[in-house]
């Protein structure tokens, strides 16, 4: 499922330095702290799916898997979002509850006010949008911690839920565009043409980028290097492909969430706006002296969070086929930080992949699944739940420290 | 550079006459400040004597309430720290302002990144190789040594970040360089290897500013000494026909005709810190 890019950059050999340079950490050392982010928890979910494949030979098979892939999807795309806050070293604590707002408001225009299932999404979205900026205006304009302004949030948008709802409290999904957001699968060919189409324009960037690099003359990827790579993303595409034709084919949904990773990986590693991001999560007072329009980015940051959960809200309500009271509320927001967190993204900003929403999300929904399955009851799964994000902050924090304490902060 | 050298060009960045105060506080009072092309001047008073606000002055952070500010020998309107920056001068500021947390390309660029040319310019996409390119000619012509162009800068040594800090005031062309407390909180070796890059500047033509608390710094590298006492200028001195006592003495207003015990130990202690350096 790990197609992460590797950062196309090679380190620029150059004479070793007279002084130790205080930070050369063995691979082990790092892995232990957590430094190696993605590779640490690629590992824990081999671990996880060798204990639930040994407990449960169901597990591993492509019904589940194709399950535990629509399982991710929704949550995933709200994760997408909370990666860009903590990012900038912010939380979102209102995610949660503006996925189900703007689900319902989404459902409420296309059933109860025969909107084109279309515009009712893009009403969805942009109500999703609209509390993110003001949210994130809020938080910029008064100086208040985000924490406290999306807890407020939590709480009033809780309200706007009940509110536009009305007095049935459930609205239920039929129109099969909205519906078909969940329940669409590509199967057989079309399958594979889109993998094939996916290693391609992979390809074609690293190629594009290894020409980009040589032409300015800066170490490049070496052709083998190349190859490599992208015969690794081959690989994963094709045995994801494979497992999940096998059953009912590749989600939709999970395409979504793989679209939206890639394309938030890019924003945030490969344009202005993406390194902004990072350079106020890492110190703000510098960026601001850099003359970046720190407010600016703290609100466009807010927005994107707000659009995807959104996003994960209806994704979510069209695998329910439906949006209620319930919707967006129970533990929805904390397994949608805690993913991010757990597969290495730091709670105090700077640091972090987009494609820890994935992995975080893929980590707690084999967890929840691989329990079900188990037929653990629910006091099982968040204890388990909570004891591994409690692990990976600490990981976090651990890392934080170590660099703290060899001069770096 | 001669004292007659400097006397005879134009200034790279001249102050007349500048004033400033903070209510009832005056912090600079009708000072008049040169530095030349190629020139590295010291810039040493006691806690409180406005070297801090000169530099911010020089800067643009401050705006004087009187004076002139002349750089390239024309009078220019200084609004705001923008100014300076845009016609060449750059501040290195003693916490450095690093992101720990990006390389060392990036936090060259910050602020300024290169943007790709063709279509990727509309969502802005970075022209790494170009900013990665810049960034090793520049390295080299400073001869500033990091363990790689894409590690990130947290995991460097104090000398290290201090260099990239001023090499990242080298991006946009800079030719007068204010730096503030370059060397404090740094170990031996690396304040020698940062004075090195000082010297570098010098010889690349920039005038470099060095404001600073440790004398044996900056008569290792300073060509021109200014002392600033209460507000005002004490006096000027050329780094090879002064000693350290002198400029204790003008720091503390003994000028070096009345010695008070706290300006021979803090004469001493800069000899000592001078012998520790060599």
């Amino acid at each position: 499922m790990s197609t992460t890019a590797a950062p196309e950059t090679q380190p620029t050999p150059s004479p070793p330095s007279r002084e130790p340079s205080g930070g050369r950490f063995g691979f082990m050392q790092r892995f232990g702290a957590g430094e190696l982010g993605s590779l640490q928890v690629i590992v824990a979910l081999i671990v996880i799916w060798t204990v639930f494949t040994i407990a449960n030979d169901r597990f591993l098979t492509a019904t589940n898997l194709v399950n535990l892939s629509l399982q991710i999807a929704g949550i995933g795309l709200i994760s997408v979002g909370v990666v860009m806050v903590l990012l900038l070293g912010e939380i979102d604590l209102s995610v949660g509850i503006v996925s189900g707002l703007c689900a319902a408001v989404m459902a409420v225009l296309n059933v109860q006010h025969g909107w084109d299932p279309y515009l009712a999404i893009a009403a969805g979205l942009a109500v999703g949008a609209a509390i993110g900026i003001f949210q994130g205006t809020v938080v910029v304009a008064f100086g208040i911690p985000s924490f406290v302004v999306t807890l407020a949030g939590l709480i009033g948008w809780q309200g706007a839920l009940l509110w536009v709802l009305g007095d049935t409290g459930t609205v239920n999904l039929t129109d099969p565009k909205i519906i078909g957001l969940a329940g669409t699968f590509y199967g057989g060919t079309t399958a594979w043409i889109m993998g094939a189409v996916v290693v391609g324009l992979f390809a074609l960037a690293c190629l594009n980028a290894r020409r980009r690099r040589l032409k300015a003359g800066v170490p490049a990827a070496t052709p083998l290097v190349v190859a490599l790579r992208v015969a690794g993303v081959a690989l994963v595409t094709a045995v994801v492909i494979a497992v999940l034709t096998d059953d009912r084919g590749v989600p939709l949904a999970i395409l979504i969430l793989i679209g939206a990773v890639v394309l938030f990986d890019y924003i945030v590693r490969r344009t202005r706006f993406g390194r902004h991001v990072l350079a106020v999560g890492g110190n703000e007072e510098a960026a601001r002296r850099a003359g970046i329009h720190v407010r600016r980015v703290r609100v466009a940051v807010f927005m994107v969070a707000g659009t995807m959960a959104a996003c994960g809200g209806i994704v979510l309500a069209s695998r329910l086929l439906a949006v209620n009271q319930g919707s967006g509320g129970s533990d929805l927001l904390l397994l949608a930080i805690a993913g991010p967190v757990i597969a290495g993204t730091s709670l105090f900003g700077g640091r972090g992949t987009v494609w820890s929403a994935l992995l975080g999300a893929l980590v707690i929904g084999s967890i929840s699944n691989g329990m079900d399955l188990l037929a653990f009851p629910s006091s099982t799964k968040n204890m388990v739940t909570g004891a591994v994000l409690l692990a990976a902050v600490i990981v976090d924090a651990t890392a934080r420290k170590r660099r703290r304490q060899s001069g770096r902060v | 550079m001669t004292a007659t050298e400097t006397a005879t060009t134009t200034p790279l960045l001249e102050l007349r006459g500048v004033s400033k105060s903070f209510g009832a506080v005056q912090a600079l009072s009708g000072v008049d400040f040169d530095i030349h092309a190629g020139e590295v001047v010291g810039l040493v008073g006691d806690n409180g004597a406005g070297k801090s606000t000169l530099v911010k002055v020089m800067s643009g952070i401050h705006l004087p309430d009187a004076g002139h500010y002349l750089f390239e020998g024309r009078e220019r309107k200084v609004s705001g720290p923008n100014d300076p920056y845009a016609f060449g001068v750059a501040t290195v500021y003693q916490d450095l302002a690093l992101c720990d947390n990006l390389d060392v390309v990036a936090n060259l660029f910050i602020g300024r990144e290169e943007i790709s040319r063709g279509p990727a310019a509309l969502i802005r996409e970075l022209d790494e190789p170009e900013m990665e390119k810049q960034a090793g000619e520049l390295l080299r012509t400073f001869s500033i040594n990091i363990p790689s162009l894409r590690a990130e800068v947290g995991t460097m040594s104090g000398g290290q970040r201090q260099s990239i800090a001023i090499a990242r005031s080298l991006v946009g062309d800079a030719r007068v360089v204010l730096l503030d407390e370059p060397t404090a909180a740094l170990g031996v070796a690396q304040t020698a290897q940062v004075l090195a890059l000082v010297r570098r500047l010098r010889e690349q033509g920039l005038g470099v500013v060095v404001i600073s608390h440790n004398l044996a710094d900056v008569f290792e590298v300073c060509d021109r000494i200014y002392v600033m006492r209460l507000g005002r200028k004490a006096g000027v001195y050329q780094a090879a026909d002064s000693t350290p006592e002198e400029i204790v003495g003008a720091i503390t207003g003994g000028r070096g005709t009345v010695r008070t015990q706290a300006a021979a130990a803090a004469a001493q202690a800069g000899d000592d810190g001078e012998e520790a350096t060599r």
